[in-house]
């Protein structure tokens, strides 16, 4: 079934906020093997001007890809998990996210395609904190492969 | 100019441990069984963790840990991790495009597992260390 046009634009509900824990932070580096201390030791990351640990740069998507179900679980757009497919992923940040932050996403629909038989959807979720000051943007964009 | 290139070993325990870390349970990332009902060669690695390392390589070259603008890839190729020691590896290279007047370097990257591109388009946008 194609995707429907219409929800280009759509944007949904702000989601449940997300706390940032320092030890999400340091077991996120330890497993993609980043040893610098400022993702790890709180007083280096102060030493380059933040309240505390600072994520690694792809941390957020823990946030976002938990938010866009938001989406990919939207009964009305009707996307097949099973047939998902993860094609783009963009950050565009203001500031690094660090332990501490209480962090909001807002989901919209920037482009809903169909071309030779396979679905497109691209999400843009802005992260701002409860506060409404804006950290990243992050952008995906999902194959729905067609049935073959 | 060219960037000096670095490796990055990964194991099936890598994926595990980041599948842990990042919540991203999909079964293509730890089951063999699933990973070839689904037409995959075996299990492959999270797009996510190889961007990831990707990142860790930017940041290194960035010598800051919180330098990254910008960061944006196309997976175009999956990384396939056998379950033995060795794992596979991705080689991470990257060329400076512009260094721009308000202090921003744009790199173009390039990630390979065994000779082959797994990444396209990736791009990365780094403040000029402090």
């Amino acid at each position: 079934m194609p995707l429907d046009p219409s929800f280009v634009g759509r944007t949904y509900p702000p989601t449940a906020p997300y706390q940032v824990g320092r030890e999400k932070i340091r077991e996120f580096a330890s497993a993609i093997g980043a040893t610098d201390p400022a993702h790890h030791d709180p007083e280096a990351a102060r030493a380059l001007g933040h309240a505390d640990v600072v994520a690694p740069p792809t941390f957020p998507v823990i946030v976002t890809m938990a938010a866009s179900s938001q989406i990919i679980e939207d009964p009305a757009l009707g996307v097949d998990y099973s047939r998902l497919v993860h094609g783009d992923q963009r950050f565009a940040y203001t500031r690094p996210v660090v332990a501490g932050d209480e962090l909001v996403c807002t989901n919209t629909i920037e482009d809903v395609s169909t071309r030779g038989g396979h679905g497109f959807l691209t999400t843009r979720t802005d992260v701002s904190t409860v506060g409404g000051e804006p950290v990243v943007a992050v952008w995906a964009r999902y194959v729905i492969r067609g049935e073959a | 100019m060219e960037l000096p290139a670095q490796t990055f070993q990964v194991t099936r325990a890598d994926l595990v441990r980041y599948a842990g870390a990042s919540g991203d349970f999909n079964p293509i990332h730890w089951s063999d069984r699933v990973a070839t009902a689904v037409g995959l060669p075996g299990v492959i690695a999270h797009g996510m963790f190889t961007m990831a390392l990707v990142g860790r390589a930017v940041t290194e070259w960035a010598g800051s840990p919180d330098a990254v603008v910008e960061y944006g890839v196309r997976f175009t190729r999956p990384v396939v991790v056998p379950d033995d020691d060795q794992g596979t590896e991705i080689e991470v290279t990257a060329r400076v495009r512009e260094v721009t007047e308000d202090g921003l370097t744009r790199l173009e990257v390039t990630a390979t597992c065994l000779g082959d591109k797994v990444l396209s388009q990736a791009r990365a946008t780094i403040r000029t260390a402090r």
